[in-house]
């Protein structure tokens, strides 16, 4: 479902280049649990905004649905973001003024969904999410695990075929973490292709597939389902290319 | 396979609406700033227009007063003429008559006309008697001249050329000839003749350099016999609108050379041509001041995009998510149009009201000013302040589109 072929992602940092991503090639398949770990600035969530869509590769192929979306324009890239990307974020984004019920519908909206149809969805959201007493309320009348349960709740409501989560537990406790991540392996195993981003080891450890990247590389990835044969390079090649690197 | 798809934002109106006002409701401080600076620009346009349009009625009817549509017709014609050639008047070779007066009756741009004769008698009731000026002239000349009556009527309608002993007198004539009494159906002798008092006028001031209230009026045939004349001083003339004064005009000239054996020897002048100055005067000066207030809402514009550009830093993490949420840029161009326009409208609508109630205001503090802001003033004010809001928030909505989502949503 997901191909990433020879991606890089160059930043200019003054008259510096930083190779955010260097090199990368990731087939993800439909369904897939998948969490990317590594220490900060190992770009990987530059690597998750490039796989939504919100960033663009300086050079390579991303294949989306063996569609080459690389070339796609701003407007199509919005209509990939809108029918088959959800995001759930760390600082979980929501709106303030909204209510978490008017939250959820926004993905909705945005589409141009009529209002007959987004009401019963979003009830239906709100139900699944155990947020039916909390809907009418603000975000600032929630707490963080029910304000990341609103966010999963926007997240899904598109019903999106992949669902990317950049350190969904990174602003709770540990309890509701522990909640937010069940939500999210629930809807895995409905079939959602579901790729997490963590610091948080015992998270990242839960997933079938784990990728450890360093400096802008996948370092190692547990269970893809290339061949190392296929992208030598990607695997013990260069693992040792980035020890004889960092030595 | 997406682009035709997508061409237009695919929110709809009611929706984009809703939150746009959500998000005016969110900000308070913000929206009633940019609220009142519209609203203020909008009033400040109705209320200095209405002031200009105000005092240009307000002269305009000061001059109807005096009879506004008048052509005034005097014997004598002098190519340098200017006021001055009234004092040509006892050289003219030839007078105006009555049926000078009668001819120029019948034109359709014609509303009335009066003839006038002009002297000075002695009048005398009971033991009393005063040298009073006479006016001869008809019953067309109460209304030509907006004049009112206190008591009694005017003269009547009648033939020109017929004398009927009666008069009008001014308020000072009854006071100082009649005391308490009423002079009403009273003899009053001018010269050596009787006029029975018909009606008092009501209207002081000054008219062709006499004091109305010390005049005697009297029908124009009964004063050339008392003045042994049979000539006129002047005609004048009403024309239906201010359009007609010049046709009239014209037709006097044309009319009356024909009457003298194609010789031009009458002056005619148009009170309106001193009217129709001060109206583009005080016009122009009510397009200045409309103008000045303009540059007001250009400020407000500015005022607008300011604050439109703030609420797009400020919003840059929800921008951010709305994209991140599938919202293309035009999408999100919309949602801050929208706001602006929404800000914009409500702005002009309380503007109208403050301006409106402003007027209000004026027209009760000076009720003499006929303080109403004109249509095109109300309009354009609305046009310019939706106008304002849309092209100032052009900026901010682009800036707010192309925000890199990631940046935005990570609040670099």
């Amino acid at each position: 479902m997901i191909d990433l072929i020879n991606i890089h992602r160059d930043f200019k940092v003054g008259d510096q280049t930083v190779h955010a991503l260097d090199n990368i090639n990731l087939n993800i398949q439909p369904g897939e649990y998948l969490s990317i770990m590594g220490p900060s600035g190992s770009g990987k969530s530059t690597l998750l905004n490039l796989i939504g869509l919100l960033d663009s590769a300086s050079r390579g192929t991303y294949l989306l649905n063996q569609q080459d979306v690389t070339a796609l324009n701003e407007r199509e890239k919005a209509a990939i973001r809108s029918q088959t990307i959800g995001f759930v974020f760390q600082a979980f984004h929501l709106i303030p003024r909204l209510s978490a019920a008017q939250n959820i519908e926004l993905p909705l909206i945005l589409a141009g969904i009529p209002p007959e149809q987004r009401q019963p969805r979003v009830q239906k959201a709100v139900r699944g999410m155990g947020l039916t007493d909390r809907a009418g309320h603000t975000p600032d009348q929630l707490s963080g695990g029910q304000r990341q349960r609103v966010a999963i709740a926007r997240a899904t409501i598109m019903q999106p075929k992949i669902l990317l989560a950049d350190e969904p537990t990174g602003n709770l406790d540990q309890k509701s973490g522990q909640d937010v991540i069940h939500i999210l392996e629930q809807l895995n195993q409905q079939g959602i292709s579901l790729i997490i981003v963590t610091h948080d080891a015992h998270i990242g450890q839960r997933a079938k597939r784990r990728l450890q990247m360093l400096d802008g590389r996948i370092q190692s990835d547990n269970n893809s389902p290339l061949t190392a044969a296929a992208y030598p390079e990607t695997h013990s090649q260069q693992v040792q290319a980035n020890a004889d690197v960092n030595r | 396979m997406l682009t035709g798809k997508y061409l237009i934002s695919k929110t709809s109106v009611s929706d984009s609406l809703r939150f746009s006002w959500h998000a005016l409701r969110a900000y308070p401080a913000r929206t009633v700033l940019m609220l009142t600076a519209t609203a203020i620009g909008v009033a400040a346009v109705i209320i200095l227009t209405a002031l200009g349009e105000g005092a240009r009625q307000y002269i305009s009817n000061e001059f109807s007063s005096l009879g506004t549509h008048l052509v005034i017709v005097f014997p004598g014609y002098s190519k340098t003429s200017g006021l001055g050639s009234l004092a040509m008047v006892n050289a003219t070779p030839r007078d105006l008559t009555l049926d000078d007066a009668l001819s120029l009756t019948h034109n359709h741009n014609i509303r009335r006309i009066a003839p006038l004769n002009i002297g000075s008698v002695n009048a005398s009731f009971g033991g009393r008697s005063r040298e009073v000026p006479i006016l001869g002239t008809s019953h067309a000349f109460l209304k030509l001249r907006h004049w009112q009556l206190a008591q009694g009527r005017f003269l009547p309608l009648t033939d020109l050329e017929r004398t009927t002993p009666v008069c009008v007198i001014g308020q000072k004539v009854h006071n100082e000839l009649f005391g308490s009494q009423s002079p009403l159906g009273q003899w009053l002798r001018l010269g050596d003749r009787r006029f029975r008092v018909i009606g008092v006028l009501a209207t002081e001031g000054r008219s062709i350099g006499v004091d109305v209230q010390d005049i005697v009026i009297i029908p124009v045939a009964s004063a050339q016999q008392l003045f042994n004349t049979p000539s006129l001083f002047r005609i004048l003339v009403e024309a239906k609108n201010r359009f007609a004064i010049e046709p009239v005009k014209q037709f006097v000239i044309q009319q009356l050379k024909q009457r003298h054996q194609g010789k031009r020897d009458v002056t005619v002048i148009t009170q309106d041509a001193v009217l129709v100055t001060f109206d583009r005067i005080l016009g122009s000066l009510t397009y200045a001041v409309g103008g000045i207030a303009a540059i007001s809402m250009a400020v407000a514009g500015i005022l607008i995009m300011n604050v439109m550009l703030v609420a797009v830093s400020q919003r840059r993490s929800e921008i951010g998510l709305l994209k991140a949420l599938g919202a293309p840029q035009n999408q999100v161009v919309q949602l801050i149009l929208f706001e602006a326009m929404m800000l914009a409208a409500l702005g002009a609508v309380l503007g109208l009201l403050l301006g409106e109630l402003g007027c209000y205001i004026i027209r009760v503090v000076f009720p003499e000013l006929p303080a109403y802001a004109p249509l095109w003033a109300l309009l354009s004010s609305v046009a310019v302040s939706l106008l304002a809001g849309l092209l100032f928030s052009l900026l901010p909505a682009r800036q707010a589109a192309r925000l890199d989502p990631v940046l935005a949503l990570t609040g670099k």
